[in-house]
Formats: C-alpha cells, structure tokens, sequence
C-alpha cells in the first residue's frame, strides 16, 4: 500500500561526512557490485565498452566548488543516495504498490515484480534517488542493502551497507536516526547534521554532515599566532624563501623593468 | 522534463476526446442515431487512443492493471480509474443514443463529470509534483481542463461556447507561462539549499559523478527543446486559439471547421510540448542546471 506509515519503529539510515569524504567513488563501485548480484534486477550498463557508456547507479558522488565572499574555494565531494525520507513522495505517487516504506526499520523500497516503470516516483524525488533500469524497465532504488544489514550468513562486521563498509576514509556512518542515544545520532547533533532541500517538506532520515573550515592556507601573515593563541610550528619552514630577488636575478628584474 | 512523445499525444488527444465526451454528455449537440455514432467514435478514438499511447512509455506495459490498486494516494491510479468510469458511462449513454434514440440524461450529466474528473486527475500528476516547481499550481489543472473543455466545445460544433472559451483558454495559457518563469526561482530550491552548502559560499558544481550521460540527465534535464521556447509558445497562441476563434466567426462551412480543429491540435500538441520541455526538475540543480 503506497499511504505512508504514521511512524516507523526505527529510522535506519545513513549519515554522511561532507569534511571527510575524498570522492574515491569507492562507495560506488561496492554498491553496485553488490546490488548488481543480490536483491531484484541487476544494474544494467549500456554500451558499457563503447563510446557512449551509462548504466544504472543507486549512489553517484557529485564534486562542488564552494568559493565563500572572502577566502579560498572550498572543494566538497558530495555522495548521494536515497534518503529514505520520512515523507517520501515516491511512494505516494506510485499507482501499483510497488514502492513502499518499512514499518518495522523506514527502509524504502521497490517490490520490483509490481513495478509497471511509468517513472513518476522518480519524478517525485527531488534527490534523483530513483533510476529507471534502462534493460529491466523497473525503477532501481538504495535498499540501504536490506539484504545485508539482518543477513545473519554475513560475519557481524559486514552487516552494514556496502558503501558504509567499503568507504576507506569512514566518511559513511549507518544506524537508527530515530534512536537519539545511537552513535549516528549523536554524531548528527554534534556536527550539526543537516537535511538536504528541507523546503520541499520530504524529512529525509539521511544526515549530512557539514564540511568544517579548512586550514587558512591564504591566511595573510603565515607565522602569525592563530586566533586561538596556539602558534604554528611550521610556519617559519613554509615563509616563501625569497620576497625580492636578490643578486642577477634582481639585477636582470630591475633592468628588464626599466627597459 | 525529457517530453516523451507519447506522453505529449496521450495528453493533447485524451484531453481533446474526454472534451468531446463532456459536451456530448450534456447534450450538446443533441444528436442521435448514426450522427451520435460518428461523434462518439471520434471522441472514443481520442480518448482511448491518447490512453493507449501512454502505455508505449511504461517499462512493464503487460502489468498496467496494476494501476488501479493505488486510488487512496495516488493520482495516476485515481485517473486510470476516471478513465474507465467516464468511457464505461458514456458507451451506455451512448447505446441509448444510437440504438435505442433515447436520451438517459443521468447517465449523460455523470459521464460528462466523469470526463472532467479524468482530465483533472491528468492535469493532478503533474500539478502535485513539488519537484517541478513550474507545475506545482492549481493553475495547471486550470489549464488542461480550459484547454480540454474549449477543444471539446470547438469538437462538439459549440461555436458560441468555443467562441468564449477559447479565448479565457488563452488568458489561463498566458498567465501559466508567466508564472512559470519564475516559478523555480521563488519555490525557493537552489543549489544551496540542495547540496546544504548554500551558507559557505557560492555553490558550483565541478565535477558531474560520471562522464557519460545517466536516466536523470536524459528524463529531468532536457534543453533542446527550450531554445525556441518563445517562437512555439507564438505558435501555440496562434494555431491553438486565435485561429480556430477567426475560423469560427466566418461564414460556416465543414472544411474551415476541420481547419479550425487541425490548428487547434497542432497548437495544442505545441504547447504541451512546452510544458514538458521547459518544466525544470530540480534534481538538475545537483548538475548545475536547470
């Protein structure tokens, strides 16, 4: 049934560190060799080896620039999956039943041999969470790897997503959002998690986890103490080495400047 | 939006067939018998036709009765269900017409309801969705049942009603474009607020995740379409209102009718290629564009 339920049990979900993450795309690659093989259709490529290559993905990295009024750019890899929203329009505009949030975990997910392809929960999301699986004709979603994370023929360590186990730089953490004593929990409130487009009223369980300023790298006076009264060591080793050329080098500057 | 060629015939000959089917439904024109036969035909090729164009874009065509499971949240399923109420009422309507030469006008009244109810719900899958701003308004249910009932009555040979409704159906064309323009930029979803980043800086998008292109770019993100956007929206003011409205103040004949009906859908086909092409979904913001 395509109503959303009033509550859910639990909130399982992903929090993810926009200030750790590298942009490797190792997340990528895990969770589609795994989703490829395991719950519903496989995700298809198309023209895989040719010239014009695509392929059904359920977790792409975006790379943004940030550049701030004053300062340096910031540069900020950007994963993102299904959110697995609270209000999910997805699953309300489905006409087939297809689509459906858990009661017992808000795992959302797509009971593919219900699904008729007509594309409107992709429609729906705002996120770009849902792709239409261009050999299958069915919508392929994150399934926060519903076939792992309960699968008791895993070792316990491997019951988490694949793009939570697989991520190098811990930039993905997994758990229940709607337990405030859990690790992702506090983790959120610590770092100010924060929910992606809040205008459009979906109440994603998702978090992100804003970037933290980066090292003042253009900061005026290196050797400076910071504002914080702790002086930077290596400062006086990073000061450029020569201000003003000196010796032919200087000579040659200042005649050619003349000429 | 990706305007998907059978979604815009769907759209444009329902909307035009269940035009037909609302006016016929009151009665007007008050035809029976063999004339009744040839305006339910046309009405029925239009209506069914454009509802089976729209499975030619389904991944699993062979599990469309799917679709009517889902009428308490869904309006796809709501319109499959008007769909087949308003054709299932309007054949027995129109049995009477034709065979029987009597008028059950309940059945008339309901079914004409009945055709308004699906083309609202049409006009509802698109005017709920947050995520294309341009079509988040009751203007859009406004327009394809304008657009409908003003078609229909051009159809049904209603000149006096096609003469008024046509004209407010260009008025309601107008002020749906206008709102549109700006409808992405006040729905207040930027790229900042997309990517949470929005309060560091100016947000850009520098690298795409992959090089090839994806289901997201090709449905959501569709510019072709929009680079003559303003020659097609003169196009569709042109041959979808205002020539049909000077063909009717002429001195009537069949053949200026027929020329009249073929502007209007050409028109129409124009505008609803429109309406996909430069709806801005805003999952292209994650791309840098709109």
């Amino acid at each position: 049934m395509t109503s959303l339920p009033e509550t859910t049990q639990r909130k399982m979900g992903l929090v993810i560190d926009l200030d750790t993450c590298v942009g490797c795309h190792a997340c990528v690659v895990s969770c589609k060799g795994w989703n490829t093989e395991n719950y519903g259709a496989p995700l298809s490529d198309q023209d895989p080896y040719g010239a014009d290559p695509s392929g059904t993905f359920l977790n792409r990295i975006h790379s943004y620039e940030v550049q701030p009024d004053q300062g340096a750019a910031q540069l900020i890899h950007f994963p993102k999956s299904c959110l697995h929203c609270e209000d999910a329009p997805c699953v309300t505009v489905c006409p087939t039943g297809a689509s459906y949030k858990r009661v017992e975990d808000g795992i959302v997910l797509v009971n593919e041999t219900d699904c008729i392809g007509c594309g409107l929960c992709a429609w729906a999301c705002p996120y770009g969470a849902r792709e239409m699986d261009a050999a299958e004709g069915v919508m392929k979603k994150c399934t926060l790897c519903v076939d792992r994370i309960y699968n008791e023929n895993l070792p316990e360590v491997d019951r988490v997503p694949a793009c939570v186990r697989t991520c190098p730089s811990g930039a993905r953490h997994f758990g229940d959002l709607g337990d405030p004593d859990s690790d992702v929990s506090k983790l959120v409130a610590e770092r100010g998690g924060m929910d992606l487009m809040p205008e459009q009223g979906t109440k994603p369980v998702n978090k992100y986890l804003p970037p933290r300023p980066k090292d003042q790298m253009d900061r005026p006076a290196a050797t400076a103490p910071k504002p914080d009264g702790q002086i930077d060591v290596l400062a006086p080793f990073l000061k450029p080495v020569a201000e003003e050329p000196k010796g032919f080098i200087g000579w040659l500057d200042k005649a050619l400047e003349k000429l | 939006m990706h305007p998907a060629p059978s979604v815009i015939i769907f759209t444009t000959l329902s909307g035009l067939g269940f035009g037909l089917l609302f006016w016929l439904g009151l009665g007007m024109p008050a035809v029976t018998g063999w004339v009744a036969f040839a305006f339910f035909a046309i009405a029925y090729a239009l209506a069914v036709g454009g509802l089976l164009a729209s499975t030619f874009h389904l991944g699993h065509p062979e599990r469309a009765i799917k679709a009517f499971t889902q009428w308490r949240t869904s309006w796809l399923s709501r319109e499959a269900w008007a769909s087949v109420a308003a054709l299932v009422i309007m054949g027995l309507y129109a049995l009477g017409l034709v065979f029987f030469d009597a008028r059950w006008s309940v059945l008339g009244w309901i079914g004409a309801g009945l055709s308004l109810v699906t083309v609202y719900s049409t006009a509802m899958i698109y005017g709920q969705l947050k995520t294309v701003p341009r079509w988040q308004s009751p203007l859009t249910p406004a327009l394809l049942l304008a657009i409908s009932v003003s078609g229909g009555a051009l159809l049904a040979g209603q000149v006096t009603a096609a003469l008024i409704l046509l004209p407010i159906a260009a008025v309601v064309q107008v002020i749906w474009w206008v709102r549109g323009d700006t409808a992405l930029q006040t729905s207040g979803t930027d790229m900042g607020s997309a990517t949470g980043l929005g309060g560091i800086g100016r947000v850009r998008a520098f690298e795409a995740p992959h090089t090839g292109n994806n289901y997201l770019l090709k449905e959501f993100v569709h510019v072709v379409g929009r680079k003559h956007a303003l020659k097609l929206r003169g196009i569709a003011l042109v041959l979808g209102y205002a020539a049909p409205v000077v063909l009717l103040l002429l001195p009537f004949g069949h053949l200026l009718a027929l020329l009249a009906v073929a502007a209007h859908l050409a028109g129409i086909a124009a505008s609803r290629w429109l309406f996909f092409a430069e709806a801005e979904h805003v999952v292209g913001l994650y791309y840098g564009k709109r």
